[in-house]
């Protein structure tokens, strides 16, 4: 029952995070730039073109009205039209985002399912040679330019080895509609085209892995403290002193309170992956999120750039709300206690 | 009379950062069938590292054990292979932990604890027992225990019970496997003496009842009293003292065990002056 | 008395320091860097290669004697141009955390000390800029303002501060509850005094580990910002700039980009290394 109160708690914490991104993204918008409509149309538009797409776009009205409408309609999930296409920006990001998701879903299950069993040995062969390796991994793979990592793997798999393609979601010419989730691999299993999901997995393979380095050494490097936090926990030592076999300990004593710290920490490293995503959508050529929002960027239309920051926003405070139910599932003590340790 | 535990000449020393420090010096105890035993000493008197080499929990390194035997039921514990070790701990010498806030799994149910426990011990021992009998075990040893509602502290998680509750789980989880010896590490001293003064009568009652040894280890005199009938003194890595409880309290002969005996808080009497 | 003790405390902490590889090889980075950086007219082999100076003959040369890293596509030394990329980088650090560190320090103090409305305000705030992501951030602030490296790092610093906040705000809450600081209230000390000269001395120790790991995930951010063309005016030397201009010459003239990348990693793994090592030296394990 508390549970349920820190998860409402949670979530009304959230919408507030809401709120307040969309005035901070308003205000660098609307208010920084002056004239958006003059931006977007550049100076060599007539001063006839610029109030015309004033008045169509409500520029002209006062601020505070301006940001009522931009709030009512990300209410109803409307994220406006762009001022050079005049398209629907949340067309354009339904069409992109589904790209970004995959790909950052991947990245996450690839960070969780290699760094935490790293984190795990480090600290089950605390100060040996494994511990020193997942250490020195951890480091390195955190210190390394995303972009990078990117460019090296793009190189050695995709032109040296030439095992892997580099660029895009799928071989040019392939004939698929990923029309149900927009995930391709979802989708492709969804309509039994096997070929489809791994032609989508080849593709994936790079990136997501360029992408999830740095945060798989960030887990693998929290889950090692954490594990080791644990382990000299008196809770432990019951354990050893009943006999409890030291595989069943360290897997089922040791690493389901463990697990909450990294659980933790990947919600909070969130944003710095959606940053490094761009990056690496960029030099893969992925038709995602990053590729419209750069664009958007560097033709400075101004509603497409907000569209993007928003759902950027929107997808972290989302997952950080599930990370928050599945602590809860781990740690009985967040579920009764309804707040964290 | 033939002892369950025997512990003969034992001598630990540690080594940390390239210095050893000899940490017990030939410690010898006897613990017969049905006994119940005291071993009472200051914090950092060795006893804690007496009672650690008898469950075979003492690292090594950095601890060493140079001399000694520990015998028991005449099987030398020191030379054991690993398994057979391992295959007494928590079935025929179990311990009851000290700290009831942070010996309990946070994360699992009573019932999971227990049962997990309980299945190891079964497969060590070869006993057959399914799912359901470790729970028909699991709920018996917790009202041996005294819990007013077992089934329901069986599907608790820690959290939800009071700090004299987990303290009666912990001594559940030391009886789940029937020993015959069971080591007491100050049970209680984390909890008020009212109820710390309830587990040790629980303690005691358990241990006549079931014909259990019983090795207290603690730092209050007041403890021994109440549940012991023979005790060993330590200071410094050593025994200094011995004598059935009785006597030691009405004449001690160690300077030691005066100073210590003059620390208990005593409830009536008069001040000395 | 108390001045012996403090040497000999210095002293131990050096010692114990000194004593830590990581630790070292990361001063020993970081002090390079910084060093190179400033000497850079006098220590590079062709210092007037930051220009616009085109030499095709030179052009692609691979790393030899005359060009350690080799050259450009414009016949560059790319040696040159990487030691003084490494002024944008650190400078760019430096601003940032200038900024950043003092801003979410007192904002932290402040949230934890007081509590009630200011702690609420301030910690939602953080909330806020935490999920924002610094790098699309600072893209969208570029474009709307001049995509100057400049605005860039104000953008960067504006959301930098929240961890600097968050840290404070967790530390002073276990201070505050320790008996010396109820000592100083009882005793009528002024709020700013036990602010400033009871409370943050204790944080002091964790802000710095905090600010050594920053420096390296700030150069990290600066050098994809100018990798995506985010970067200082050209001709003057950008590694996340060289990287991307390198990378289409890949894998053939590898040296062109996979230097300067290295670069980037260097200086950053240097921060990072400094920064573990003042986290086992001051013993403050939570910083990350």
């Amino acid at each position: 029952m508390e549970f349920l109160g820190f998860l409402a708690r949670r979530l009304a914490w959230s919408l507030l995070v809401l709120v307040g991104l969309s005035v901070v993204i308003f205000v660098i918008a609307r208010v920084v730039p002056g004239d958006p409509a003059r931006m977007a149309l550049g100076p060599r538009a007539s001063a006839e073109q610029v109030t015309e797409l004033q008045e169509k776009l409500g520029l002209n009205l006062p601020l505070y009205q301006q940001y009522g409408r931009f709030i009512g309609g990300l209410a109803q999930g409307e994220l406006g039209q762009s001022l050079l296409t005049e398209r629907s920006v949340n067309l354009d990001i339904r069409t992109t985002f589904p790209a970004t998701l995959e790909l950052v879903m991947a990245t996450v299950i690839i960070a969780f399912l290699f760094g935490v069993p790293l984190g795990v040995a480090a600290a089950r062969w605390k100060d040996s040679w494994p511990d020193n390796l997942v250490r020195a991994f951890a480091i390195v793979a955190a210190v390394m330019p995303t972009f990078f990592i990117a460019l090296l793997l793009q190189v050695l798999a995709g032109y040296v080895l030439q095992i892997l393609p580099t660029t895009g979601r799928l071989p040019t010419g392939t004939e698929f509609e990923a029309d149900i989730t927009g995930l391709l691999i979802v989708d492709g299993l969804l309509k039994g085209q096997l070929h489809v999901v791994f032609e989508a997995m080849r593709h994936l393979l790079l990136p997501a892995l360029a992408l999830s380095l740095a945060t798989m050494g960030q887990m693998a490097r929290i889950t090692r403290a954490s594990m080791i936090d644990v382990s000299r926990q008196d809770y432990i030592e019951a354990a050893r002193a009943f006999g409890v076999p030291d595989r069943v300990r360290l897997f089922k004593y040791q690493l389901r309170p463990a697990f909450v710290p990294p659980l933790t920490i990947m919600g909070l490293e969130f944003a710095s992956l959606i940053g490094g995503a761009f990056v690496v959508e960029l030099i893969f050529s992925w038709p995602g999120m990053a590729a419209y929002g750069i664009r958007a960027i560097t033709q400075k239309d101004l509603n497409a750039i907000m569209g993007v920051v928003m759902v950027s926003g929107l997808f972290f405070v989302l997952v950080n709300l599930l990370i928050d139910v599945l602590v809860g599932l781990v740690d009985p003590r967040i579920r009764i206690r309804g707040r964290r340790a | 009379m033939t002892s369950l535990l025997s512990v003969q000449g034992l001598s630990v020393s540690f080594t940390t950062y390239g210095r050893t420090a000899e940490v017990l010096k030939g410690v010898s105890l006897d613990v017969p069938q049905g006994a119940q035993v005291a071993l009472v000493g200051e914090s950092g008197s060795g006893k804690s590292v007496t009672m650690k080499a008898i469950m075979g929990l003492l690292p090594q390194p950095p601890a060493r054990i140079h001399a000694g035997r520990i015998m028991f039921d005449g099987r030398d514990l020191l030379t054991l292979p690993e398994r057979e070790r391992v295959a007494l701990r928590g079935t025929a010498m179990s311990m009851v932990f000290q700290d009831p806030m942070s010996s309990l799994n946070p994360v699992w149910t009573i019932e999971d604890q227990l049962s997990t426990i309980l299945k190891y011990a079964d497969r060590r021992l070869g006993r057959d027992r399914d799912r359901r009998g470790r729970r028909a075990r699991v709920i018996e040893v917790l009202s041996q225990v005294r819990m007013r509602d077992p089934e329901r502290v069986a599907g608790s998680f820690p959290i939800m019970l009071s700090g004299g509750m987990r303290q009666r789980v912990l001594i559940a989880m030391a009886l789940l496997s029937e020993p015959r010896l069971l080591i007491a590490d100050e049970p209680g001293t984390a909890l008020d003496v009212t109820t710390q003064a309830q587990i040790l009568k629980l303690l005691r009652d358990l241990v006549e009842a079931q014909g259990l040894a019983l090795l207290m280890i603690t730092h209050n005199l007041g403890v021994v009293r109440e549940t012991s009938n023979y005790v060993y003194v330590m200071n410094k890595g050593e025994i200094v003292e011995e004598g059935p409880t009785a006597d030691l309290f009405a004449a001690p002969r160690q300077q030691y065990t005066r100073d210590l005996i003059a620390a208990v808080p005593r409830l009536t009497g008069r001040v000395a002056t | 008395m108390s001045e012996l003790a403090a040497l000999s405390n210095s002293y131990q902490n050096w010692y114990r320091f000194s004593r830590n590889p990581t630790a070292v090889i990361g001063l020993v980075i970081v002090v390079v860097s910084i060093l190179a950086a400033l000497l850079a007219p006098h220590i590079t082999p062709y210092p007037d290669h930051i220009g616009a100076i085109v030499d095709f003959r030179n052009r692609h040369q691979p790393p030899s004697a005359a060009h350690w890293f080799g050259t450009d596509n414009v016949g560059r030394d790319i040696l040159t141009r990487v030691i003084f990329g490494l002024r944008v980088s650190l400078m760019l650090a430096f601003v940032v955390l200038i900024i950043a560190v003092p801003f979410g320090t007192v904002l932290g103090l402040l949230a934890g000390y007081f509590g009630g409305w200011t702690e609420i305000v301030i910690m939602r705030l953080t909330d806020i800029a935490l999920a924002l992501p610094p790098l699309i951030m600072a893209l969208a602030v570029a474009a709307v303002l001049e995509p100057s490296l400049m605005n860039a790092m104000l953008a960067i610093a504006s959301l930098w501060w929240t961890w600097h906040t968050r840290l404070v705000y967790s530390m002073v809450r276990q201070i505050r509850a320790l008996e010396y600081v109820e000592a100083a209230e009882t005793l009528g000390a002024s709020k700013t005094h036990i602010l400033f000269r009871e409370i943050l001395p204790n944080c002091v120790s964790a802000i710095a580990v905090k600010t050594s790991l920053d420096a390296g995930f700030v150069i990290l951010i600066g050098a994809s910002l100018s990798f995506l063309g985010l970067g200082i005016q050209p001709p003057t030397p950008d590694l996340g700039t060289m990287v991307s201009d390198g990378a289409s010459f890949l894998p053939d003239y590898w040296w062109e980009s996979l230097l300067p990348g290295t670069a980037i990693l260097f200086v950053a793994l240097g921060f990072n290394l400094l920064g573990d090592g003042l986290r086992d030296l001051f013993d403050v394990e939570d910083v990350r």
